[in-house]
């Protein structure tokens, strides 16, 4: 699903945030990313969605070729992938179900079958009653699942999360790792980038390490 | 197909309900495209109205043929009843020296000092009428220059009537109105991107998610296409009520000065298809700008 080879990311200023990464993480399988604050996480996620250009090596996400993938391109290959973000980026001036409903809007689906996938997203992380309600009047572990409903609302192949539970307490945070189990065990490929060994252990999945820009440990077993 | 008309009335509405909840910056916008919208309407109607007078109006033009002094008045009816044969002439009235220096006696009041002159002093006097359709200053010109060369004539000169000076400010109006046109077209472009900048960074946020989750440039552009189309389309409707205010406000005035002269001419507003030129003139111009400016600032705009 993921294939790093040789990647590296200098950014404008100079400064090599990723060096020569190599890993492969194969389709439904799940991986954590592991590593001090500034080892470069977010950076190698962003790598994957393109937010960010690799200025070094082959860098293969669910069979496209992200060195060579045109501008023009890049939504419909966000479109692939699920992302969660620490600060959830929810749109404040929309309801619940439009907030999770748009990505299914961005890319056109018919008005039945948006409120059908909707709601079976929101049933899943468990936030069914709560659609009409503005993202703001909810607690912080609720509008993470928001942003966990939004993310898997188009049943995208792969699923990344930037410290999904960074400021949640650790009942909140386990259910939320549990999600991310769960559609994992539907066959999603999975990537999530945290501080806490705890998930690692209860988990048990590999673990990619990055220090310093290098990756110290590419999760395959030894 | 349906779905795809029906999500562009959402997003056209969305985009009304947007203007609607910023309404004083919005009114500013609209008022302003209006104001200038309006303007090079009524410049319009000015030369369009100009026109329909003047095309009621021919004649007064004609050249005047200075004979050489040698030249008798039977010579003068001769070379006349010849010119006037030519196609381009309708006729021509001979003023001989005696009729002119007495006609110049009476208008200029120096009869007695005129009278002291042993000899007439003027020359023979041919006016040559031009037949209307010969009455453009082209081939006038031509026929001035060829009435020149007869050696009888000392000076053949060219009357330009105030018509033919009306019809020449009228053309100098025209271009100037097309020139008017094209800077305020283009101060409406720069009201419109710049309002429509003004949104997009005002939504930066909203946008770079929408980014995130592959929106595509064409379906984050759209709103604010929306937007700059409508507040052109209503500044549009803005420029039709101020040009109509002002007729109301000069046609009483307009109309007693055209009875003065006796004439039937009544002041012209906007037509239905002026008016819709003017609106669909708005909605072309916000389009253009919100295009561009969508254009400039979103493939600038990455997600952080
Ligand atoms: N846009 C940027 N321009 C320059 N340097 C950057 C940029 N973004 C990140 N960096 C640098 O790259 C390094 C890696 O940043 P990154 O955000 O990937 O770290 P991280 O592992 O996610 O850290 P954290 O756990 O604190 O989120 C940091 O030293 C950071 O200062
Ligand atoms: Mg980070």
């Amino acid at each position: 699903m993921i294939r790093f080879s040789q990647v590296s990311k200098r950014y404008p200023n100079g400064y090599e945030a990723l060096k020569r990464i190599n890993f492969t993480l194969e389709r439904e399988k799940m991986a954590f990313l592991v590593g001090h604050s500034g080892a470069g996480k977010s950076t190698l996620l962003k790598l994957i969605t393109l937010v960010e250009r690799s200025t070094h090596g082959q860098l293969v996400v669910n069979s496209k070729n992200l060195v060579k993938l045109p501008r023009r391109q890049i939504p419909y290959f966000r479109r692939e992938v699920g992302v969660i973000f620490q600060d959830h980026k929810l749109l404040h001036d929309r309801t619940v179900f439009d907030n999770v409903a748009l990505p299914l809007v961005v890319s056109g689906v018919g008005h039945r079958e948006t409120g059908r996938r909707v709601r079976a997203a929101l049933d899943k992380v468990g936030l069914l009653g709560k659609e009409r309600l503005f993202p703001i009047t909810l607690s912080g572990g609720e509008q993470q699942r928001v942003g966990i409903a939004r993310a898997v609302v188009n049943r995208p192949p792969l699923l990344l999360a930037d410290e999904p539970t960074g400021n949640l307490d650790a009942q909140l945070s386990d259910e939320i790792m549990d999600l991310f189990y769960q559609f994992n065990q539907y066959g999603v490929t999975v990537i999530i980038a945290t501080h806490e060994r705890r998930h690692i252990q209860r988990l048990n999945k590999p673990v990619l390490e990055l220090k310093d820009g290098r990756l110290v440990n590419d999760g395959a077993p030894h | 197909m349906r779905a795809y008309l029906l999500r562009h009335v959402q997003v056209l509405l969305a985009s009304l309900g947007q203007l609607a909840r910023a309404p004083g910056s919005t009114m500013m916008s609209v008022g302003v495209i209006g104001i200038t919208l309006a303007l090079p309407g009524l410049l319009y109607l000015l030369v369009a109205n100009a026109e329909r007078v003047s095309s009621e109006w021919h004649g007064g033009t004609h050249v005047s043929l200075f004979l050489h002094g040698t030249v008798d008045n039977d010579q003068a009816q001769k070379l006349a009843a010849h010119l006037a044969k030519r196609a381009d002439v309708n006729r021509v009235r001979v003023v001989s020296s005696e009729q002119a220096l007495s006609e110049f006696k009476e208008l200029s009041g120096f009869g007695e000092a005129l009278d002291a002159l042993p000899a007439n002093p003027l020359p023979s006097l041919l006016v040559v009428i031009p037949e209307p359709q010969y009455e453009q200053p082209e081939t006038l010109e031509k026929m001035v220059l060829e009435l020149q060369s007869l050696p009888a004539v000392e000076l053949a000169q060219m009357d330009m009537q105030w018509v033919q000076r009306f019809h020449v400010i009228l053309k100098l109006t025209r271009r100037a109105l097309i020139v008017l046109s094209v800077l305020l077209a283009l101060a409406v472009l720069l009201i419109v991107s710049n309002t429509i900048r003004l949104a997009i960074v005002n939504r930066r946020a909203e946008i770079e998610i929408i980014q995130l989750i592959g929106g595509t440039d064409r379906f984050i552009r759209r709103p604010f296409l929306y937007s700059g189309m409508l507040q052109g389309f209503l500044g549009g409707g803005v420029a039709i009520v101020l040009i109509a205010l002002c007729l109301h406000l000069l046609r009483p005035p307009i109309q007693v000065l055209a009875n003065l002269y006796g004439s039937g001419f009544r002041v012209t507003g906007l037509g239905v298809f002026e008016s819709l030129t003017i609106l669909a003139i708005g909605m072309g111009l916000g389009w253009l700008a919100s295009r561009w400016s969508a254009g400039r600032h979103l493939s600038r705009m990455q997600p952080a």
